[in-house]
């Protein structure tokens, strides 16, 4: 059972990395990663985010879509915007400084597609209710290790002399094709049924 | 604007999508599906098929409605009218082709937080007429599908050595797997974009040039 757990957990950042091997969450991912600091907090915004979604999916999913399926989309979107907005108060009241750190960061998270993308696969492979909150720490890991070790390298080459049309977008893209080669090795920790 | 320019600036707003403000080669916005379904030619015509029809329904409603929405919750207004289309997208898609839906799996679904849609509501539709925001969206629409289609079939041909699944160099092509598989996407959309940035910054010099030249002959 614990095993299981940590399957999941592990699968979800390493192997199935949602940035690097899904493709999910790219804007936030070339967005915010120009500082180490702000992207660790985004990323632990992000992760709190997705462990609420995925509570909620789990609940909507036993309750609600079986008897409206047509309602998935609809009701998982609001879902999330709802989070993020509740997310939005929590930290301006906690900690202003933080909230302005993010910026126009913090509402986004609501059209970040890691979200909705973690609550459609949860879906997916029915997992029960704990597999989708150990599935949402896991991707929600896995996100923030992609954008904190994008951010480190990107700190790095705005020191080194590149051809000026390499630079902003197209080393960024550069750059990620690297990590996400490296984040294939992981493939081989297990394979995934 | 005067009655007459309409067409005019119907074309204009429809021409803009397609190159000067391409959403992905300019704006880079629509990353995510951009990336993840551009393995093949076919995968990447039926996701650009599918955004352009979201977008389109999506900008018409939202730019008849756009004196009726209140300003506060317009963006959660947006997302349930785009998650609508999506729903209408993803079932059609299902039962006219399910081999292309199953291939395209969540990808679909995952239109609805596509930042390209929901930066046109908010930047063009909810402050246009009707008209002139379709024109938009439809170019808006095109220029991604032909985005995803550079992409997907420079990817199937270098990772497959195909296009559309017709094989293109006989069993003899050794296959450049990495290209279907993510990296190839992030690589080679950089070297696209890559390619865009030095066309851009060459024109850029050049007229600087001829600019420096002009203004140089007229200090004479």
């Amino acid at each position: 059972m614990a095993a299981e757990f940590v399957w999941i957990f592990v699968g979800a950042m390493l192997v199935n990395n949602f940035v690097l091997s899904y493709f999910l969450g790219l804007c936030p991912f070339f967005g915010v990663s120009t500082k180490i600091d702000t992207a660790v907090r985004l990323g632990l915004a992000t992760t709190f985010v997705m462990f609420v979604t995925s509570a909620c999916a789990s609940l909507l999913n036993t309750f609600v879509l079986p008897h409206a399926p047509y309602l998935k989309l609809i009701s998982f979107i609001l879902v999330i915007a709802s989070t993020v907005q509740f997310v939005e108060m929590v930290i301006k009241k906690l900690s202003p400084v933080l909230f302005r750190a993010l910026g126009i960061f913090l509402p986004l998270i609501t059209t970040n597609c890691a979200i909705l993308g973690l609550a459609l696969f949860q879906t997916n492979k029915s997992y029960t209710f704990l597999q989708g909150l150990v599935y949402s720490l896991g991707a929600g890991a896995g996100f923030t290790l992609a954008i904190v070790l994008m951010a480190g390298l990107r700190e790095e080459s705005e020191l080194s002399d590149i051809p000026s049309a390499m630079k902003g977008t197209a080393m960024s893209l550069i750059i990620a094709g690297l990590l996400s080669l490296a984040f294939m090795g992981f493939a081989g920790l297990f394979s995934e049924a | 604007m005067s009655r007459t320019s309409d067409p005019d600036r119907l074309y204009e707003e429809f021409a803009k999508g397609l190159w000067r403000d391409n959403p992905v080669f300019v704006q880079v916005l629509g990353m995510c599906p951009m990336l993840a379904v551009t393995n093949t030619a076919i995968n990447a015509l039926a996701m650009g098929a599918a955004t352009i029809f979201v977008l389109v329904g999506s900008s018409t409603l939202v730019s008849l409605l756009r004196n009726v929405i209140p300003k506060q919750v317009r963006i959660s207004t947006f997302i349930v009218v785009i998650a609508t289309f999506v729903t209408v997208a993803d079932y059609t898609l299902l039962a006219l082709l399910p081999a292309v839906h199953k291939e395209l799996g969540a990808f679909i679904a995952l239109i609805v937080v596509n930042c390209l849609i929901l930066g046109r509501q908010e930047a063009f539709a909810s402050k246009n007429k009707t008209r002139t925001a379709i024109a938009d969206a439809v170019g808006m629409g095109v220029g991604f599908t032909f985005a995803l289609l550079c992409l997907g079939g420079v990817r199937e041909i270098l990772g497959n050595g195909s296009l559309f699944g017709l094989s293109l160099f006989g069993p003899n092509f050794e296959p450049w797997v990495v290209m279907i598989l993510p990296p190839g996407g992030f690589l080679m959309l950089g070297l696209i974009l890559l390619g865009f940035n030095a066309a851009r910054e060459r024109k850029e010099r050049i007229q600087a040039e001829q600019a420096a030249a002009a203004g140089g002959a007229r200090g004479r």
